[in-house]
């Protein structure tokens, strides 16, 4: 597994804090994730700059939480382009966030796997 | 060691709110959780969290303003906020900050730092609530030691303006909490027409200074309203406050001892800065300390000799604590003795010197000073004040209506005895005589001084004529009571019926060589100076008025009519 998409010391470090929780936590951000997905390009369509600001930081922090390094990198890029103004830059980050939440929907969901049957 | 607090998360996102509480649980808190800032402060207002984790942007109500209201409620109470925050901008930071918010943590959360965080501000939280809890107990004992001295002051108030502090002719200051910085001030008028006043300062500030203040009073009132000399009233309240005084604590005062009958002031100071008696034309001569405080010496060793000084309407008293004289500007100046004495030598003669050192006081610290005490007696002549209600004891009975008594008072009763005090109680039993008491009192003092000085004592009143050979007078009049071993004076007393009421009459009269009753009235007559032994003054009193042959023994007689 590449770190640069999930970060295994950050998951090992969960899955130590959470113990038989850990799989309910890593579905609670894959579930959430696609709502916040959703807003983002809400808030694109809507042209509302602040909004699209707020949904990213939000997003961000979640991320950050669950070690996604790189989709973390991307929504503070996307965070910095609202807040700048830099709306024309929006649309193709937001393609990049949805891409790469596709790759951790996918290591999380091996992850998963991997932690039940282990 | 890790204190369980319980804790409040709010957070909207629910991946982030899931690992945060199961962080904090984990670490051995209570968690309770909101999904925004709307439920986070309903919830605050029924489980009241002792610590709130508080993510900054959440839909419905954000979380500044969920801080803010959550700050407001807390009130007092220390309610520490941690915001969830990867809040770059300053600008962001400050808002939490002014939302009430105490720190900060960032995503991503290290369960580390989480708890070091958690638990400073639960030491911070029990520190400030021992904080508070110690202000409320500071102030609950400073309210209650107001009230106790409110209380204090209250009863004390009562016994101190018992005597004649009201009197037009007394000036005085004194702070509202004069009691508790040991400062005095007693007044009375006796029965014999002379007026006593005390200014006293005990050692020591607060209750230990007011504790002596009670039986003092107490002592000078009930003895002066009883007819004892200013002697008597010093030696008992000496010798009371030597017994219930700890050492190191102890009372210096000045007692003045008025009577404008006679023109003398007997002036006892121990320890007191000096007083001033102000003439009439503004010359002024110190009442100076001669003695240790009150409560220091033993009763055996007191000594109670009095200075006396020739005074006159027009006169003023003036006493001060040393309060006037130790006070200090901002400069830690003292004020002292001599700018008091540039302020008297300053003033108009007519000018109440009161006003005049409070004016300097004023000038000289640029705030009014409130720790001492000043008092200001003018000698006014004709001026009537109502004694202090005459003291007497026993139950309620059928006066004693025909009865005789005969007193011979010898030598060592003469040297160390006061006779007067116990026969007044013993006139009193008369009712008849009580309204008229304070006039028998005067002229049994009268007849009593005048058969000891003159007549035992061989004193000649011409001495007195002058102010230098006044206070000789005074001094030889002690030397030669203490050296007395002869002599006596016999008081005789009288009650009984007439056609009319009743009649008492007092025959005194002495083992002296008698005097020519006829010439002294007469010298009375044409001099009202301070000579004369007050023969005319019992004439003018008493009801009826003789003398025995040779002038060795004079009676009066006091004389009522029956209640209809």
């Amino acid at each position: 597994m590449s770190d640069v998409h999930l970060d295994s010391a950050v998951l090992a470090t969960l899955q130590d804090v959470m113990e038989d929780e850990y799989p309910v936590l890593l579905d609670t951000f894959l579930k959430d994730s696609e709502e916040r997905v959703q807003l983002l390009h809400q808030a694109l369509e809507a042209g509302d700059g602040e909004g699209l600001r707020r949904a990213a930081h939000s997003f961000k922090g979640s991320c950050s939480n669950m070690g996604a390094t790189l989709l973390t990198e991307l929504c503070r890029a996307l965070e910095d382009a609202a807040r700048e103004g830099a709306i024309e830059q929006a649309d193709g980050l937001i393609d990049r966030i949805e891409r790469e939440f596709a790759i951790v929907r996918i290591l999380m969901r091996s992850e998963r796997q991997r932690f039940t049957l282990g | 060691m890790p204190r369980r607090l319980t804790i409040l998360i709010a957070e909207d996102n629910p991946a982030d709110r899931m690992l945060l509480s199961t962080i904090v649980s984990r670490q051995g808190h209570r968690v309770l959780t909101a999904g925004n800032g709307h439920e986070a402060i309903s919830i605050f207002e029924h489980e009241h969290p002792q610590l709130v984790l508080m993510d900054a942007l959440m839909p419905v109500m954000d979380g500044f303003e969920a801080a803010e209201r959550i700050k407001q409620l807390a009130g007092d109470e220390l309610v520490p906020i941690i915001f969830l925050t990867s809040l770059a901008e300053n600008e962001a930071l400050v808002r939490c900050l002014e939302a009430g918010g105490d720190d900060f943590i960032s995503k991503p959360y290290n369960p580390i730092i989480l708890e070091a965080k958690i638990q400073a501000m639960g030491r911070l939280r029990r520190l400030q609530a021992t904080v508070r809890q110690q202000r409320d107990l500071i102030a609950r004992q400073n309210q209650q030691l107001l009230n106790e001295q409110q209380v204090a002051k209250a009863i004390f108030d009562k016994v101190a303006h018992a005597g004649c502090l009201d009197a037009p002719n007394i000036r005085y200051v004194q702070s509202p909490l004069a009691l508790f910085n040991g400062d005095l001030l007693l007044a009375a008028q006796t029965p014999t027409d002379r007026m006593f006043v005390l200014l006293g300062d005990f050692t020591g500030h607060g209750l230990p200074a007011a504790i002596g203040a009670m039986p003092l009073a107490e002592t000078f009132y009930g003895m002066a309203a009883k007819g004892y000399s200013s002697g008597d009233v010093l030696r008992e309240m000496n010798a009371k406050l030597k017994r219930i005084l700890p050492v190191g604590v102890f009372c210096c005062a000045t007692l003045l001892d008025i009577s404008l009958q006679k023109g003398t002031l007997h002036v006892w100071n121990g320890g007191l800065p000096d007083g001033y008696v102000i003439r009439a034309d503004g010359r002024h001569a110190p009442l100076v300390s001669r003695h240790l405080p009150l409560g220091v010496v033993e009763p055996g060793n007191f000594d109670d000799r009095f200075d006396v000084v020739p005074v006159q309407p027009g006169d003023r008293l003036l006493l001060l604590s040393d309060g006037v004289l130790e006070s200090r500007n901002a400069q830690d100046e003292m004020f002292g003795e001599q700018r008091l004495l540039q302020v008297l030598d300053d003033a108009r003669p007519s000018e109440s010197s009161i006003d005049r050192i409070q004016q300097a006081l004023l000038a000289f610290h640029g705030q009014v000073q409130d720790d001492l005490s000043l008092v200001e007696v003018t000698l006014v002549d004709g001026l009537t004040l109502t004694p202090a209600p005459l003291a007497f004891v026993g139950t309620p009975q059928p006066s004693p209506l025909d009865w005789s008594a005969r007193f011979e008072l010898r030598a060592e009763t003469l040297r160390n005895f006061n006779p007067l005090p116990s026969l007044l109680q013993l006139l009193l039993q008369v009712h008849e005589l009580r309204h008229q008491a304070g006039t028998v009192y005067t002229v049994l003092a009268e007849l009593y001084s005048n058969a000891l000085e003159h007549g035992v004592l061989r004193l000649d009143s011409r001495l007195k004529a002058s102010a230098k050979g006044f206070s000789d007078y005074y001094s030889e009049r002690q030397n030669r009571l203490r050296a007395l071993s002869d002599g006596h004076v016999c008081i005789g007393i009288d009650v009984s019926h007439t056609d009319t009421g009743g009649r008492l009459s007092i025959t005194v009269d002495d083992s002296g060589p008698g005097f020519d009753v006829e010439r002294v009235l007469q010298a009375e007559y044409r001099a009202e100076g301070l000579s004369g032994r007050g023969i005319r003054l019992i004439r003018e009193l008493a009801d009826g008025f003789s003398w025995r042959p040779g002038g060795r023994g004079i009676s009066v007689e006091f004389r009522w009519d029956r209640e209809a």
